[in-house]
């Protein structure tokens, strides 16, 4: 398929029936979290950036064979390995014979939760946790540090009124989105407070949040959306969330207790964790939702500058030809 | 009972699929595309493995007794926003490649890449002869 605008599109569906799956497979925190990340933030970014690369790939000479005897090789190696495997779905496997049943007989008793997937999230392995929240961090000020732009403030009045003429054209998904933003933010609130007793939680709610966001700036335009958000705000928000869950850390290890171990913040172990687990959600939250708009500022700030410096050139290149034929 | 290795054969067709965009088509969109498709069979891999026969999903409600595995829900929940975290960073290399190159093909990278490579040994050899 030479369509790359096809090819995303695909990729987005494909991600949603993962999704589905994953539903059917029980696992609906994964599903929820894969509908939303998948299907929406990275389908997304992924438009955004074949806007700036061109549409369509370019066709190429080179035999594919070698690739594709590498594939079968290594694809029946693998089909060999999965022989050693235990059958799907049956009780008595390995993965089920280690920490899993503690964490289901005793998280009600020790954590108090009823969403086992939380409590492990947040209580149990909070360690791995704070790890793919750094992680995400990290991801994020990469993306900064590769495309961040110089802002020209003298444009950005231009840029307005540019926007706001093309714009007017999509009067009734504007006025739509408009009466929905409320409703997506408010949802989000109730994913990231719900998490302990239905599927939901810090990484869902900041990835919902972030979809609203970004659903108003892609209606009315980057210029007016960090009007509205002011960015550097929005960096300090993602670093504040980082800091927040490491210091939910540091606060039980003051009190004499392991790194994460909540038993200790309040008088009563099960409040002590209660307290805890909302805590680094709402960490969890802000540095996801913030890391997601930054990124998706990032990309469209620098295809606003990709259109600005194309629109400069050819503007300079007619100037040489009048300059040539006067 | 052969066929209770379904899952993981979908998973290694998916994963190979993935494997071959990334290693037979030179479009970076492309490169990235296979490397999600890799990705997704991975959290397909672990989801299935805790897959229990007649198990729920794992919260907590009167009158359940069997629930599906919950850690590698856990792993890879996480594991799927730092995905698109890195893709976004995979993305944005792009973009500057893109900016640097004014393309994306790698046999065009590749090019461009020996012919600055070629004039800087001309240049030198030049230098030398003078």
């Amino acid at each position: 398929m030479k369509d790359l605008f096809a090819v995303v599109m695909l990729l987005g569906i494909y991600s949603l029936l993962s999704a589905s799956f994953f539903v059917a497979m029980d696992a609906v925190d994964v599903a929820f979290t894969e509908a939303a990340v998948g299907a929406g933030i990275s389908t997304l970014l992924m438009l955004v950036v074949i806007t700036m690369t061109g549409r369509s790939e370019k066709t190429t000479r080179h035999k594919p064979l070698l690739a594709l005897l590498v594939v079968v090789f290594t694809g029946s190696m693998l089909i060999y390995g999965t022989f050693d495997m235990p059958y799907f779905g049956i009780a008595d496997a390995p993965i089920h014979s280690h920490v899993a049943p503690r964490y289901i007989n005793e998280s009600m008793k020790e954590i108090g939760i009823p969403n086992i997937v939380t409590s492990v999230l947040a209580s149990y392995r909070a360690f791995d946790t704070f790890g793919e929240v750094v992680v995400i961090f990290t991801a994020g000020i990469g993306v900064m540090a590769l495309l961040s732009v110089s802002r020209r403030r003298e444009d950005d009045e231009i840029e307005t009124a540019l926007n706001d003429s093309m714009h007017e054209q999509y009067l009734v998904i504007r006025i739509v989105t408009k009466i929905l933003i409320p409703f997506i933010l408010l949802y989000a609130l109730y994913v990231q407070f719900h998490g302990d007793f239905g599927p939901g939680g810090g990484f869902q709610a900041g990835v919902i949040f972030a979809a609203a966001i970004i659903l108003y700036t892609m209606l009315f335009g980057l210029n007016t959306a960090r009007k509205v958000i002011n960015q550097s705000f929005i960096q300090f928000i993602a670093a504040a969330g980082v800091l927040l869950y490491g210091s939910v850390g540091i606060v039980s290890l003051l009190n004499g207790a392991n790194f994460f171990d909540y038993n200790v913040l309040a008088s009563d172990p099960v409040a002590g964790q209660h307290l805890g687990i909302l805590l680094i959600e709402w960490g969890v939250g802000c540095t996801v939702a913030s890391v997601m708009i930054l990124i998706f500022f990032s990309f469209a700030g620098r295809r606003d500058m990709h259109k600005h410096s194309v629109s400069n050139a050819s503007n300079a290149s007619n100037s040489n030809v009048k300059g040539e034929s006067s | 009972m052969i066929i209770g290795h379904f899952n993981d054969w979908i998973v290694v067709v998916l994963m190979m699929i993935g494997l071959y965009i990334v290693i037979a088509h030179g479009n970076l969109i492309k490169k990235i595309v296979g490397l999600a498709i890799f990705q997704t069979s991975v959290f397909i891999l672990y989801i299935s493995m805790a897959k229990v026969e007649g198990g729920s999903a794992p919260i907590l409600a009167e009158g359940i007794t069997q629930f599906s595995n919950p850690l590698p829900h856990v792993l890879i929940l996480t594991a799927i926003v730092v995905g698109v975290a890195t893709t976004a960073l995979g993305l944005a290399l792009v973009v500057r490649i893109n900016e640097a190159y004014g393309s994306i093909e790698e046999e065009d990278i590749q090019h461009l890449d020996n012919q600055t490579q070629d004039e800087t040994q001309i240049q030198a050899t030049e230098g030398d002869q003078s």
